[in-house]
């Protein structure tokens, strides 16, 4: 009996996994690919289509819905998402994720397009995007806007507290191998790209290298480094500065804004070695089926009075000269690094996509963090 | 009661300390007038009025309860059969290995699963899905709790049953059942919670229009928690204490009305 | 004893197996054991361009796990969860005991006011920990206030910081089975043994543990198993610097797109999962025909 049914349960759990299998190669063929754009009409009723936009939260005012509707008629539902990578996973398993358009970093909306997954934008539906910099038409991750829109830049640096570090920080050394009495006070990301930063830039290296002899150097470096850390935080370490757990940390621009406003004792600044220029975009995906209504949020966003909403209230730069000529003076005064002119922000280095080399910074990230 | 518990006294007194002082501290700083979750700076009342007028909130904790409510009635449903057929009529460790599976598996595993068996079938991810997944999940908790207490009685009250003549359902109904009871009760209430607390599956299977109070309150949580989730979070423990003591005021009276 | 031994005709117990177990097990096949085989599948394919899959048949990923920053990460996983484990029986077992022994009526209150903090979301309870043990935070206050240390203690952000959050989300799960089964318990059994002039401590050993083993066992893996594929907790609590495999796979799934080796490390830990799980029902049989079964 038992041997009875020891070989009826393994045929079962073997066919099982043969048509598991099967199903696996077979299935799930992808998007269809290649089809070309189909031409938009610009005349279309927008009331007829609703979007979805993913978003990271807060990052886009909590009435846009409200906006949207009123400006063309159409409906907008946001959705969140924190990380890159999980708006990435959303969009590219295959099914139909159900959003329209996302607002993803730079470097992601390439990796997007090289997948084949994004509508090139229609310019004449985005008339606003005339209202970009120069310079944000020239990002190195996809020059002149053929898919992706800026909706932010900016650059990372030291976010510290003024009264409790002196000297105040100089290098990105200063947190890599910061002075005994910091010691456990420091926090650095660890979001891929960003925890190699520091030690990209203090032993010379380029944002995107890939050389493998460099990134084992970065490595040492890195892990050495750790053994000084609070720990690394991507998202409540301008809380730390404030509560006085941390004095040093790697931070993103924008939000060392949110330490400042609730301590004016808390400065930002960009080690001398350099840094990088990142961005977040708004990209359309390709398998929207409101084409028209996604390029008429786009175009939205990029209107002045919106647009200035995100310097106002995430405290960052956006690369839009009509925009920036909103904010006001004494917002520029409180924040220096609102005050950054294009050219300066210019000079950071932009992250590109990595395609294959990607598990590189992966396997660093993993070894770094798991170190002990 | 201290003499009856004997020594046991101070690990129980330190558990309980343990489990709630987490618990007080969020209270307490729900109560911050300032922006903070970390450093409590004043009494205030501000972040209450915030949040009942937050509908992002309100929609998710609707949805939460939608996804317990289902899972909860699937999981008990099938976690209890399952147990009766696992102890009483079949016993195989197979079976027990198959349906415990989602007990055993990191919740993770099943979390990817999940997602790619439904993008594979077409489902569109929404609060079904999470409510399948959720059931899927509950099952073998239910299954666990009233195993555990089914396999500690023995059978020959339910063999008596059955030599007297009653059928297979009435015996499960009449016999089985009253003397699981308490169990089936513990393993629904576990499932009901566990789907109510889950974040992990429901993060993967969940579609974007339709959060669940977990994954909204991670998505706040990753950008610093701030008062208004703690005061979410009294909220939610005033109205668990609130049923609980209302759920035993009625039972005491059933008791005694049926006296 | 089983009704299936019942001389009854075969037709008839086929179908009260069905009815009972028939939906449960489709239910869990389909949506349980498919999914987790698909995944399973997945770890003998490549990772495509931008996070796809590439049909083609290759172990490079089991290669890969095999590297010695995987394989410390799994360790220092199986310690950190084992350690919550030990740790939740430590507290839960007296506890569980303790209601156990209590008159009825406070019997329920306590079990409820085990369940209760599971009724607040544990990402919020988990947060509370930060408040709690951050430099800045109540516990350093108390201990520098009472003059026990003499500056503050980096607690938080350390294994033991994440090994705490873990019992702290985890121990009603282990309360829970744990009084199931010493409630059940007969107390004629203990009484016998006192007759029989064994102490306190030899009855608890003897007769009281054994008997209870089943429902610490379940404890023990309902600890055990959610705590081995946390990334949430270690993530909160540990500051990003304690990498557990949880966080290892969630990043593969979520962050690095590549699924196949994502899927590789949960196969590894789905194994050794197995493995605990062939142990405990063993042992609950045994313990399950001495105790309550002739």
């Amino acid at each position: 009996m038992t041997a009875h049914r020891f070989t009826r349960r393994a045929l079962v759990s073997a066919g099982g996994l043969l048509a598991a299998t099967t199903l696996v190669a077979c299935g799930s063929g992808g998007t269809d690919g290649g089809s070309e754009a189909a031409s938009l009409d610009s005349n279309a009723d927008l009331s007829k289509q609703s979007i979805t936009v993913s978003n990271w939260s807060g990052y886009m005012p909590k009435d846009v819905a409200k906006r949207f509707k009123t400006a063309t008629g159409s409906s907008l539902t946001a959705t969140e998402h924190a990380t890159n990578e999980e708006i990435m996973a959303k969009l590219t398993t295959g099914a139909d994720s159900g959003i329209d358009v996302a607002f993803v970093s730079g470097q992601y909306a390439q990796a997007l397009n090289d997948a084949g997954l994004l509508e090139p934008i229609h310019r004449d539906l985005v008339p606003n995007i005339d209202n970009l910099y120069p310079q944000a038409t020239q990002l190195a991750f996809d020059k002149g806007n053929k898919y992706s829109v800026p909706y932010t830049w900016g650059t990372t640096g030291i976010c510290y507290r003024s009264d409790l570090v002196k000297p105040a920080p100089t290098s990105w050394n200063d947190i890599l191998s910061p002075d005994p009495k910091y010691d456990g006070k420091v926090t650095m990301l660890s979001t891929e790209r960003w925890l190699a930063l520091p030690a990209q830039k203090a032993l010379g290296y380029s944002v995107n290298t890939t050389d493998d002899a460099e990134l084992a150097e970065m490595k040492a470096k890195l892990s050495d480094a750790k053994k000084h850390l609070l720990g690394y935080d991507n998202t409540t370490f301008y809380e730390k500065l404030v509560s006085g757990e941390a004095v040093m940390t790697e931070a993103w621009d924008g939000w060392c804004g949110y330490g400042m406003a609730e301590n004016p004792k808390i400065k930002f600044v960009v080690p001398k070695e350099g840094s990088d220029l990142w961005s977040d975009t708004m990209v359309v995906l390709k398998g929207s089926k409101n084409k028209e209504a996604a390029f008429a949020f786009v175009n939205m966003m990029l209107d002045p009075k919106v647009h200035s909403w995100v310097v106002d209230n995430v405290y960052y730069n956006v690369p839009n000269k009509a925009a920036e000529a909103l904010v006001a003076d004494s917002l520029k005064k409180q924040f220096p690094q609102l005050a950054v002119s294009p050219d300066d922000l210019a000079k950071g280095e932009v992250l590109v996509d990595l395609g294959e080399d990607s598990t590189k910074y992966t396997d660093l990230t993993t070894d770094v963090t798991a170190s002990s | 009661m201290k003499e009856r518990l004997g020594w046991l006294w101070l690990p129980f007194v330190a558990c309980f300390a343990f489990l709630y002082i987490p618990i007080v501290t969020l209270v307490v700083m729900s109560f911050n007038s300032g922006r903070s979750a970390l450093n409590f700076s004043g009494f205030s009342f501000r972040w209450y009025p915030e949040l009942f007028s937050d509908s992002d909130i309100g929609q998710a904790l609707l949805n939460s309860l939608t996804v317990a409510v289902g899972a909860m009635l699937f999981s008990t449903v099938l976690g209890t059969m399952l147990a009766v057929g696992l102890v009483r009529y079949a016993r195989s460790t197979a079976l027990d290995a198959i349906a415990m599976t989602p007990a055993i598996l990191p919740d993770l595993v099943l979390a990817i699963g999940l997602l790619v068996f439904f993008a594979f079938i077409g489902l569109p991810l929404g609060l079904s899905t999470v409510m399948i997944a959720h059931a899927a999940f509950g099952t073998a908790f239910v299954l666990a709790v009233v195993r555990a207490r089914l396999v500690q009685l023995d059978g020959s009250l339910e063999e008596a049953s059955q030599d007297l003549g009653a059928s297979w359902l009435t015996t499960f109904l009449l016999v089985t059942l009253p003397s699981i009871r308490p169990a089936v009760v513990a393993g629904a209430l576990l499932s009901f919670t566990l789907s109510l607390d889950e974040f992990v599956i429901a993060f993967f299977t969940d579609g974007p229009k339709t959060p669940t109070l977990p994954i909204e309150i991670y998505s706040r949580v990753r950008f610093g928690v701030t008062p208004e989730i703690n005061a979410l979070a009294t909220m939610l423990l005033l109205v668990s204490v609130t049923a609980v003591v209302v759920g035993a005021l009625v039972l005491r009276r059933t008791e005694s009305a049926g006296e | 004893m089983s009704l299936a031994t019942k001389s009854r005709p075969r037709s008839r117990l086929l179908l009260e197996r069905a009815v009972f177990l028939g939906p449960g097990l489709m239910f869990t096949a389909i949506f349980v054991v498919v999914p987790v085989v698909l995944v399973l599948a997945y770890t003998v394919f490549d990772r495509g361009r931008f996070g796809g899959i590439v049909y083609n048949f290759s172990l490079d990923n089991f290669a890969r796990a095999w590297q010695p920053t995987y394989r410390k990460v799994l360790v220092s996983s199986l310690e950190i969860a084992a350690g919550a484990t030990l740790i939740a029986l430590l507290i839960g077992y007296p506890v569980a005991y303790a209601i156990a022994k209590l008159p009825a009526r406070w019997r329920t209150i306590a079990l409820v006011l085990v369940v209760v903090p599971f009724w607040t979301n544990f990402l919020i309870r988990t947060y509370a920990w930060i408040v709690l043990l951050n430099t800045q935070g109540v516990l350093n206050d108390v201990l520098v206030g009472a003059g026990l240390t003499d500056h503050r203690m980096g607690l938080l952000y350390t294994k033991g910081a994440v090994i705490a959050g873990l019992v702290y989300v985890y121990l009603p799960l282990m309360i829970l089975p744990v009084y199931a089964s010493v409630a059940r318990l007969d107390a004629e059994l203990r009484e016998a043994s006192a007759n029989l002039g064994a102490g306190k401590v030899s009855t608890f050993f003897r007769v009281t543990l054994p008997l209870t083993l089943p429902g610490v066992v379940t404890g023990c893996i309902f600890v055990f198993v959610p705590s081995l594929g946390n990334f949430v907790v270690p993530e909160l609590l540990g500051g990003g610097k304690t990498v557990m495999v949880g966080n290892l796979v969630r990043d593969q799934f979520l962050k690095a797109r590549d699924w196949p080796f994502g899927a590789t490390l949960a196969l590894v830990m789905v194994i050794l999962l197995l493995l605990l799980f062939a142990l405990q029902s063993v042992v609950s049989r045994r313990y399950a025909v001495a105790g309550g079964e002739r």
